[in-house]
């Protein structure tokens, strides 16, 4: 009797739990989006659910390296995911990912700029994985009353004046990538030599920095808490327009140029709502409706026409002319045994 | 029987959620990327990083567990030496904090200790110099000193006012002193509660990773760090597995001496 009832349990249990999962069987359309934290208009979620009548079921993540494992895993079963560059060749190379139908996406091919898919070969060399959404650029952020002189170079972060007002990007290539670019390296280096002496570099840099954050960089900038920090182009637009005394610049030495883009996981259930979800997102329209909020540049050249501000336009943060610039490169994935490597070296800075 | 079928979904709920993800843990801390038997994840604790982030970890937890002692202990006696009504309220005020979210707590000090944040701001208005501490060890020890003091209280508090007036009053009467009575009478009795409120400190404090990445800018790098950063970012599992198996050893030896210091079992937590 006793073993009779335990059993029923634990079967009404998983009865329960399996019938959760299925629930979106019949009838309702869903569709499952992992993306970056605060990369897009809610309002467009809104309109997407109005106009396809698709339930959109939105997760947010802050770094490629927290949303790949859970892609991996199969943990979350996601139907549209919105990786960056480097991410997007090693989800390609461990078979994550499947071939976008570009049929189904007309938006895609008519809105967004062709120069842009020419540097998405360099992690999707065929062009078949991937949709760009967000570009840009990484430089330095930095404070005209705090600061002086004008700033060009990576170097500035390594100046004792600016002891305590650092902030520094808490992310693995990020940080290497300021680093290697200082020492005239290639960002993508996987020789010894130039990594240790970037490790070197980060090392005797860690004393001067007030914080190693991620999305902070942009709160800490805007209320005047720091005088310098490592950021991302897009949201340099929008710190400006909250604080005025905010530049942003590339530095010379060169930089990280990259791109986001969404892909369609292997195990997605809903491909066809992927499928009209990627081509929302690519409509003029909507993607000005993003860029306005987010203020991320976008590929979308359609949606860029539509801008009314002609300074927004001709912004040299938003859509810098990148023949301009020397030495810019893309991230590419580094192999395993090239992501340990790093991992290592910036355990090594860290735990200085 | 009948007691057994209600205990089946608590048995249901430990071996789902305690022993299986237990197990779990230890699968990955003893295995490699191949699924082969290794001890290298936990040996992993011996390289210079590891060990110093482990000594650290260890550092800052008995200093906070020292200070959240020092604070609670006296607390304590105030608290139960006042009248029913007064003490409920007074532990309510302690406990009201605790209603909100630790993450929203800890937020909360990173505003208010910022170089440009609250404190200072008053303190430059009524010109005194202002106070840095953010992202320094000294803002962990604050955050954890914070976040776990009401844990030392409430075992002490509880263990002091179950001791018997009368036999404090006995004391007295045979001639000892305030002090003496406190030394043999007062501490000896509130051990158990002493004992249990270190093992609620000294725990969460050496495995925390948020009060440190918050507080203390990511600039230092605690065990709990190391481990959470094997599983968000590096995607290691083996080794954060590994390294969690190393500061399991840890909290069961502080439990061990809980468990022996305890012998009554009165370290009751609450």
């Amino acid at each position: 009797m006793k073993k009779v009832i335990a059993v029923l349990l634990m079967a009404s249990m998983c009865m329960a739990t399996l019938m959760g999962c299925g629930a979106n069987g019949g009838g309702k359309q869903e569709v499952y989006v992992y993306n970056w934290g605060e990369y897009i208009d809610p309002e467009v979620l809104n309109q997407f659910e109005e106009e396809t009548g698709i339930k959109v079921i939105y997760d947010e993540f802050e770094t490629n390296e927290i949303m790949y494992p859970k892609v991996e895993a199969g943990a979350a079963v996601y139907d549209v995911v919105c990786p960056s560059d480097y991410m997007i060749s090693k989800m390609i190379e461990n078979d994550l990912l499947q071939k976008i139908n570009f049929d189904n996406i007309p938006n895609a091919k008519a809105n967004i700029g062709a120069q842009y898919y020419e540097t998405a070969k360099e992690y999707d060399p065929t062009n078949e994985y991937s949709v760009p959404y967000c570009w840009g650029t990484v430089g330095i952020l930095y404070n005209k009353t705090m600061v002086d002189e004008p700033i060009d170079s990576w170097s500035v972060l390594w100046d004792e004046k600016y002891k305590d007002n650092i902030l520094m990007q808490d992310s693995v290539r990020d940080a290497f990538m300021v680093a290697l670019k200082l020492n005239g390296n290639s960002m993508n280096s996987l020789d010894e030599a130039e990594l240790n002496a970037a490790k070197d570099l980060l090392i005797e840099q860690k004393p001067l920095v007030q914080a190693y954050v991620i999305d902070q960089v942009r709160d800490k900038m805007i209320g005047d808490e720091a005088a310098i920090g490592v950021i991302y182009s897009g949201e340099a637009i929008y710190t400006q327009r909250e604080n005025e005394n905010l530049e942003y610049v590339i530095p010379k030495e060169g930089t990280n140029v990259w791109i986001d883009s969404w892909v369609i996981p292997k195990n997605a259930k809903n491909v066809e709502c992927a499928e009209k979800f990627i081509d929302f997102m690519c409509r003029d329209d909507i993607a000005l409706k993003n860029f306005e909020y987010i203020t991320y540049s976008t590929p979308n050249d359609a949606a860029k026409a539509l801008i009314e501000d002609e300074d927004i336009r001709n912004s040299e943060i938003a859509f810098p002319d990148l023949t301009k610039y020397n030495n810019l490169e893309t991230y590419v994935y580094l192999g395993e045994d090239g992501d340990a490597l790093y991992n290592e070296l910036w355990k090594e800075v860290k735990s200085k | 029987m009948n007691k057994k079928i209600l205990s089946a979904p608590y048995l249901l709920w430990s071996v789902v959620f305690i022993i299986i993800p237990l197990l779990m843990v230890f699968y990955y801390g003893l295995t490699d990327k191949s699924g082969a038997f290794t001890l290298e994840n936990i040996l992993a604790i011996a390289t210079v990083e590891h060990s110093k982030a482990l000594w650290l970890a260890i550092k800052l937890s008995i200093e906070s567990t020292i200070i959240c002692l020092i604070l609670a202990y006296p607390l304590s006696m105030i608290l139960a030496k006042l009248n029913v009504n007064q003490h409920s309220f007074i532990v309510f005020i302690f406990i009201l904090p605790m209603w909100m979210n630790f993450l929203l707590r800890t937020l909360a000090w990173q505003t208010l200790l910022e170089k440009t944040g609250v404190i200072n701001s008053i303190l430059k208005t009524i010109g005194l110099p202002g106070i840095n501490i953010i992202n320094t060890s000294g803002a962990i020890i604050l955050g954890m000193v914070y976040n776990f003091l009401p844990f030392m209280v409430l075992p002490i508090y509880n263990s002091l006012s179950k001791i018997d007036k009368n036999v404090i009053n006995a004391a007295r009467d045979l001639g000892a002193n305030g002090f003496q009575t406190f030394l043999k009478i007062m501490l000896p009795l509130s051990t158990p509660g002493i004992i249990s409120g270190i093992t609620m400190v000294f725990v969460p404090a050496l495995t925390t990773f948020v009060i440190s990445t918050l507080l203390g800018g990511s600039k230092i790098l605690l065990i709990g760090n190391v481990i959470e950063q094997e599983f968000t970012q590096t995607g290691n599992w083996h080794l954060g597995s590994g390294l969690s198996i190393v500061l399991m050893i840890f909290i069961i030896v502080n439990m061990l001496i809980t468990a022996i210091t305890d012998k009554d079992g009165e370290g009751t937590m609450l």
